[in-house]
């Protein structure tokens, strides 16, 4: 089925936030941002801005700090985070003060007005030397008997740079606060997790209902990165509050690159203890998450986001994690497409291409001896793997892309002083993500002493008017991702109607919507969860209206069916009542519904998904579900220059029953494009002093058409039996495979005994090379 | 003064439309908050992204790098213009069926660019749609949906 979202943003007609005036009058804003990385603030003067034409006021970080509380996280901090510096500024970026004023170029202009006075404090950029933030070991098995059983060891040292998800509309708020009420209304392009909501409040010291937070019908991608607006919420309240007029702000590019949010920098020593016919006997990770200058919420987070993952797709049972979370002068990371799991595949499937090398076996095979063969399979972290062949969609991506000729093709080219190479990654892929993961953070006592948190639940609300129109209203906070396609679809199937019938609300309103502290748009899981909580308000009006035609026809309502835009038995399909009728008489007529039956044609039904539950000791199921991706690169380095082209790419994935197959593919070869520009070409890159050296779309190189290579796709349709409709989450996996199976087809090419940096820029690849 | 307005007139979508500007308002301010044409999106403010083309007389052109005044006297087309009353474009119905937007945020400036290149080169190959395209930033599709719907297009 084609997308019913197209037809508005095909003529112009989308309804972004920047494009809508919610509440009248409002005032423009623009921020002033830190020029240093890490500096005393000795001094911030803001008359001169304060009394420029036009000129609404100024909101300080002084200001911001004494009227709010630090933002809480799952882990103490040695560094409290407000949504404004004070006193010292800690990432290039960072807000110093607000300037409200009747026209954003006005606003602008003030800005100029300003008189900082900094003194330089020195940056820390090496997570090494980094300000601890936590630091947690877990073993699982006995690692240390693993690896002195070993016939052979292999170890690496990789680092996931710096790179961010780069939507192409960037972060929006408008801000009213009601004077004398305490309260904040605020629209903006929110994805959710809505625990961000909790977070907001709390910083605002408001209960959670005098903060109303609204998302438009549009947001213009996010990939986890609007997740970080609710700092900006606080910051724009607070101005409205202050300056009593409601404040609008759109982010410029400029200020998207510097400071909305980035994807966690991972620095890894990886090791992994062989037998000498490639069984892989045990894991041993040390890993370094560089968060930036602020533990922001719900960082730290993607540590622990891959933690029922930690051997991926393999059966080693004796693992060791060493968790360490640091803080440098950059800006604070969050949600990125793929959360943790690039970070935590690019090591994992490096070492497993380094052991092929090391041990002469085809990569190939070394990961089929090594494969989780019967599923269902308990991870010895805790997750669970529910179905599924891993060895199957293998030998679908070897055939897919003719793996031995490649390899016959590889060989000649090398014969010929080219430089050819195969690469392979295999990815657990979850979703539907347990927010009970962040806990381990702590260890078991101390996580004893605060709430159990398995949170995963999603909610909807169905309701059919008195004219027979169905309506439904998510939480999913889609950003393009055709939540509204997929919604009117199931449910056309279950009234029997046709998906044009169905209308779909996908702004998220917390004073309106059916919300749990987990919903939005993030861990591949509405397929899964937001379709789950569709599908059961739809079943539960579905049969009341089946009980009220029942009573009407004088039958069973196990005997009517709905179909064709009416109720009608399934034995005699001529005794039949349309739906706009049934809906009349629900609505007008309450006094005739069946006895004991509640008036009103409306449901609202959360759903929480299976296999999810709180941590327990070194334990997590961190996600419900676990999909899985098989990709194979073949790759030329150009000798002269160290450029990487792509010849060939094949994904092969696993995720369960596909809803809308059209919509799949473009969740893959999208989720390929993010996972292809951090592995090739994309990088935030700070200078010595933690100056931004990527301001600007023409420093900070996201891929473009001429780039992105031909991606090969199939797909295996196990149905899960943990979801409603038997669907798993793929909107990450590729992002999680592409840079290692990049990386590993890099290796393969140059031959090399030793991890590639990443990004595989001529630059970096020319290195290796001389 | 510099700052002082100025009467511009332009004609949008066929229609003229009168009004006084300040000499630094951006055409892409001037379309989306004066004239409330919000279609074309402004993605980076630097020309790069390309969300915000439209056509200045004929021509693609970037509307944050352009101040209305610029487009004084001149024809503009924007996204809202492309449908006409026998409904969607070629290429927008193209862009639907195979499934070339996501977001929606760069399909206006996508649709004004590759709009040019057909007419130009009504036959245009693969590779010249995306070397055309590689003025475009999608972050959503990873280009290939787009590409194949401009093509489908351009072979008809």
């Amino acid at each position: 089925m084609l997308r019913v979202e197209d037809e508005a943003l095909l003529r112009g007609r989308g309804r972004f936030l920047d494009d809508l005036d919610p509440v009248p009058g409002a005032h423009q804003a623009a921020i002033l941002r830190s020029t240093h990385a890490h500096a005393r603030v000795r001094r911030l003067d803001v008359e001169a801005a304060r009394h420029h034409p036009g000129v609404t006021g100024v909101l300080t970080g002084a200001e911001v700090q004494a009227a709010s509380r630090p933002f809480p996280a799952a882990c103490d901090s040695p560094i409290p985070y407000y949504a404004a510096a004070a006193e010292v500024t800690r990432f290039v970026g960072e807000p110093l003060a607000v300037v409200v004023a009747t026209d954003r170029y006005l606003a602008e202009d003030a800005l100029e007005l300003i008189e900082v006075d900094y003194e330089p404090l020195d940056p820390v950029l090496d997570p090494h030397v980094a300000t601890l933030v936590t630091e947690r070991d877990f073993v699982y098995g006995e690692p240390d008997g693993a690896f002195a059983a070993a016939a052979v060891t292999v170890s690496g040292h990789f680092r996931f740079p710096a790179w961010t998800g780069l939507p192409m509309e960037c972060y929006a708020v408008v801000a009213d606060w009601a004077s004398g009420e305490d309260r904040l209304t605020a629209w903006s392009n929110f994805q959710g997790p809505f625990t961000l909501h909790s977070v907001a409040a709390a910083a605002l010291q408001l209960p959670g209902s005098r903060l109303r937070l609204i998302t438009p019908p549009h947001s213009g991608g996010s990939f986890g990165i609007k997740s970080g607006v609710f700092v900006y919420v606080v910051l724009l309240g607070l101005a409205s509050r202050k300056l009593r007029v409601p404040v609008r702000w759109t982010e410029d590019r400029l200020e998207h690159l510097a400071a909305s949010q980035a994807a966690t920098i991972r620095t890894t020593d990886i090791a992994g203890a062989f037998a000498a016919d490639g069984e892989l006997l045990g894991v041993r990770i040390d890993a370094i998450d560089d968060v930036g200058a602020y533990v922001r919420a719900p960082e730290p987070a993607t540590m622990f986001r891959m933690h029922s993952a930690l051997a991926g797709a393999y059966r080693v049972r004796n693992l060791a994690l060493r968790a360490r979370v640091v803080l440098t002068n950059r800006c604070p990371s969050g949600l990125n497409r793929g959360f943790g799991g690039p970070q935590h595949y690019l090591p994992l499937e490096g070492l497993m291409a380094l052991a092929a090398r090391r041990l002469q076996i085809d990569p190939l095979e070394l990961a089929r001896r090594n494969l989780v063969r019967e599923l269902p399979y308990r991870t010895p972290s805790g997750g669970l793997y529910c179905t599924g062949d891993f060895a199957a969609c293998l030998d679908d991506a070897e055939r897919l892309v003719r793996y031995q000729d490649r390899l016959r093709e590889r060989d000649r080219a090398h014969a010929q002083g080219r430089l050819v190479g195969v690469g392979l990654a295999c990815v657990v892929e979850p979703s539907i993500s347990n927010m009970g993961y962040v806990t381990l953070v702590e260890d078991e006592e101390t996580r004893a002493r605060s709430l159990p948190k398995s949170g995963n639940a999603e909610g909807a609300t169905l309701t059919i008017n008195p004219l027979g129109g169905i309506s439904v209203q998510v939480s999913t906070t889609p950003q393009g991702q055709g939540h509204a396609t997929v919604v009117a679809q199931v449910v056309a199937d279950v009234f029997g109607v046709t998906p044009g019938d169905v209308t779909v609300v996908t702004e998220t309103d917390t004073a309106q919507s059916a919300w749990t502290i987990a919903s939005g748009n993030y861990s591949s899981r509405f397929s899964g969860a937001g379709v789950g909580a569709v599908i059961g308000a739809a079943g539960a009006v579905a049969e009341k209206l089946r009980a009220i035609a029942g009573a009407q026809l004088d039958a069973d309502p196990a005997e009517v069916e709905l179909r064709d835009g009416q109720a009608r038995l399934r034995s005699d399909p001529d005794a039949a009542i349309s739906l706009r009728r049934l809906a009349g008489m629900a609505h007008w007529n309450p006094d005739g519904l069946p006895t004991g039956m509640d008036p009103g044609l409306a449901a609202t039904v959360y759903y929480s998904a299976p296999e999810v539950t709180p941590a327990r000791d070194n334990d997590i199921s961190a996600s419900s579900e676990n999909g899985f991706v098989v990709d194979i690169a073949v790759v030329e380095v150009d000798r002269e220059t160290g450029r990487v082209s792509v010849l060939d790419y094949v994904s092969v994935h696993d995720a369960g029953r596909l809803l809308n197959p059209l919509l799949a593919e473009g969740q893959v070869l999208g989720g390929f494009a993010h996972g292809f520009g951090s592995a090739m070409q994309e990088r935030t890159a700070y200078g010595p002093g933690g100056e931004l050296l990527t301001a600007t779309l023409k420093d900070y190189l996201c891929p473009t058409a001429a780039d992105i290579p031909d991606v090969r796709t199939a797909h295996r349709e196990t149905p899960s039996p943990l979801t409603p409709l038997g669907a798993r989450g793929l909107g990450e996996g590729t992002t999680m495979s592409a840079p290692a199976a990049l990386h590993n087809a890099v290796l393969d090419a140059l031959g090399r005994d030793a991890p590639v940096p990443l990004p595989l820029t001529p630059a970096n690849v020319w290195e290796l090379l001389r | 003064m510099a700052e002082d307005p100025v009467a511009i007139e332009v004609t949008v979508n066929g229609a003229a439309r009168r009004d006084w500007v300040t000499p630094r308002l951006l055409l892409s301010d001037f379309l989306r908050h004066r004239l409330g044409l919000t279609g074309t999106h402004v993605g980076c403010e630097h020309g790069v992204c390309g969300a915000c083309t439209v056509r200045v007389g004929g021509r693609p052109a970037r509307a944050c790098l352009m101040f209305a005044v610029q487009a004084d006297g001149e024809e503009v087309q924007t996204v809202e213009g492309l449908a006409g009353e026998h409904g969607l474009t070629a290429l927008q119905r193209a862009l639907h069926e195979a499934h070339g937007l996501q977001c929606g945020f760069c399909t206006p400036g996508i649709l004004i660019a590759a709009g040019d290149l057909l007419e130009r080169r009504p036959n245009a190959s693969r590779a010249e749609i995306e070397a055309m395209l590689s003025g475009q930033i999608c972050r959503c599709t990873g280009y290939k949906a787009i590409v194949d719907a401009i093509e489908r297009v351009a072979g008809a």
